[in-house]
């Protein structure tokens, strides 16, 4: 709500915890009058706690989750509120300020994204039929998965590689900000539950042969192979902070976006084309778009359903 | 029940006989409909074209647009927002967000999880729907709706190709109003002409 006449205090300064939404109200109601009723603003209250959590653990561990998306952080939220058995966002706060181990719980909840071998096998598709035609004309390709979480698409994309034959030419670098998920994408073990809905995938996306060529089967797990990750460098990268540190032939960023508010996404947009090459391919989540980017108009559309986008220089 | 004068946002979420469920529900509301709609029909974790034409199949029926959400993109009234294959949608002020968060009871998109969304955005705002489906996805949200004191509109069972959706919730005490198929657009017509 507005503040309404000339008499009304000025607010006192704004402190920005989410990303300054334009119509965010001053944090803190006018001053109550000597006597006066305590008279709780008609804000949403979880809201106030939700910023506080988060300025709370920026502040106590160096993790911003500031600017996440509201809607999945809350729900993330809700959901470690439940695992930790607490009633409120604030005595989840109290927990996390406190209590280093819940902190690690809840940042596998708001950190780990979950994923799959050639999911959207359609994409998949179109970049072999779109994309690997161009890779072949450099001598060298490189390839950065940000924010790859558990290495599921790395794998798809060795695999990919290798039957277009150009695997040996290329580096992928496979990031993600939790290293925990990482080192799950080093290993490359996956439940073998899976492997029938990846091949699905995987036949769907233009596989030449058969997924359990790539693995070996263990009590219960898919192993791949170790030439998939022979040219694939993992490492710790964050898409908040960090900055870029090469120049790319191609960036998948699938479904990671999603989870930042668009302060956030106006950043990581500019992180990405400014590692891509002249004429470096950029690849989304299927219902991302570039909408937010600053550089939306900079881009020439290699596939739209694909959400595939090329620098053109 | 909360009056439906405070309606700012319809959810329905619907699973095994949907498809002719939501076209009877969609078919009945006004061409003036001032409210968003979004919709979390259940299907199996499909691929490529499929989305698109459950889109076109539901606008056959509809005056109003029927569209696939979109991460980020505002909500606007009388438009019909349908949750992608295999991402969750979720609602927050004014907007719309995805996620690829795990399935819930097996479900990606989940009723739950768009219902909950709902709840904490808009609280007493909501107005949601559980239609025909054989799961009991959708009970946990509708307790949420309530919860923050908004509207729970279930489909009769008895006129249901599968009961089970709507009876959870039922049984679970959430619900506000149990109304035959062909009523529930008139009932939300009036609840959203009077918040007008």
């Amino acid at each position: 709500m507005a503040p309404e006449g000339d008499k009304t205090p000025p607010p006192p300064p704004m402190v920005v915890l989410d990303g300054g939404r334009q119509d965010e109200p001053p944090l803190t109601p006018p001053p109550r009058r000597d006597g006066e009723p305590l008279r709780p603003r008609d804000e949403e209250l979880e809201t106030i706690e939700l910023q506080l959590l988060t300025e709370a653990v920026f502040r106590r561990y160096g993790l911003d989750f500031r600017n996440y998306a509201l809607a999945s952080l809350r729900r993330r939220v809700h959901l470690a509120m439940h695992e930790e058995r607490v009633t409120t966002i604030s005595a989840l706060t109290d927990r996390l300020l406190h209590d280093p181990p819940a902190m690690e719980r809840l940042l596998l909840r708001l950190s780990i994204n979950v994923t799959a071998m050639f999911r959207d096998p359609g994409f998949f598709l179109a970049l072999r039929t779109k994309v690997v035609d161009s890779l072949r004309s450099h001598p060298f390709v490189r390839i950065w998965h940000a924010g790859c979480s558990t290495g599921e698409e790395v794998y798809s994309m060795a695999i990919l590689l290798q039957e277009e034959g150009i695997y040996d030419r290329c580096r992928i670098y496979a990031t993600d900000f939790n290293e925990v998920a990482l080192q799950r994408a080093r290993d490359g073990i996956v439940s073998l539950d899976s492997m029938q809905e990846y091949s699905t995938n995987y036949l769907r996306a233009g596989g030449h042969g058969s997924l359990s060529d790539y693995y070996t089967a263990n009590y219960g797990h898919a192993i791949f192979r170790a030439s998939l990750r022979k040219n694939v460098v993992f490492s710790q990268h964050n898409l908040v902070t960090d900055g870029s540190f090469n120049e790319f032939n191609l960036i998948l960023c699938r479904n990671v976006m999603i989870y930042f508010n668009e302060q956030l996404q106006n950043r990581v947009h500019q992180l990405l084309y400014g590692s891509l090459r002249r004429y470096g391919v950029l690849g989304l989540g299927r219902k991302e778009t570039l909408r937010g980017s600053p550089h939306m108009y900079d881009y020439e559309i290699l596939d739209d359903n694909e959400r595939l986008f090329r620098r053109p220089r | 029940m909360s009056s439906p004068a405070d309606a700012k946002l319809v959810v329905v979420g619907t699973s095994l006989g949907g498809m002719r469920a939501l076209e009877i529900i969609l078919r009945g509301l006004g061409h003036d409909f001032p409210l968003p709609v979004c919709v979390v029909q259940h299907r199996g974790a499909d691929w490529d074209g499929q989305q698109s034409q459950l889109t076109r199949l539901l606008q056959l029926h509809c005056a109003l647009p029927v569209v696939e959400a979109g991460d980020k993109e505002p909500m606007v009234g009388g438009r019909i927002y349908l949750a992608p294959a295999d991402y969750h949608l979720l609602v927050d002020d004014g907007v719309l967000a995805l996620s690829v968060d795990g399935r819930v009871l097996h479900a990606r998109p989940s009723i739950d999880v768009l219902f909950e969304s709902a709840a904490e955005a808009y609280r007493e705002g909501v107005l949601a729907v559980l239609l025909t489906g054989a799961s009991s996805d959708g009970t946990a949200g509708a307790q949420r709706v309530k919860r923050r004191g908004g509207t729970v509109i279930a489909q009769d069972p008895r006129s249901c190709e599968s009961p089970v959706m709507p009876q959870s919730a039922i049984t679970a005490g959430v619900v506000d109003r149990v109304l035959p198929l062909e009523e529930i657009a008139p009932f939300l017509n009036v609840a959203a002409v009077t918040h007008r």
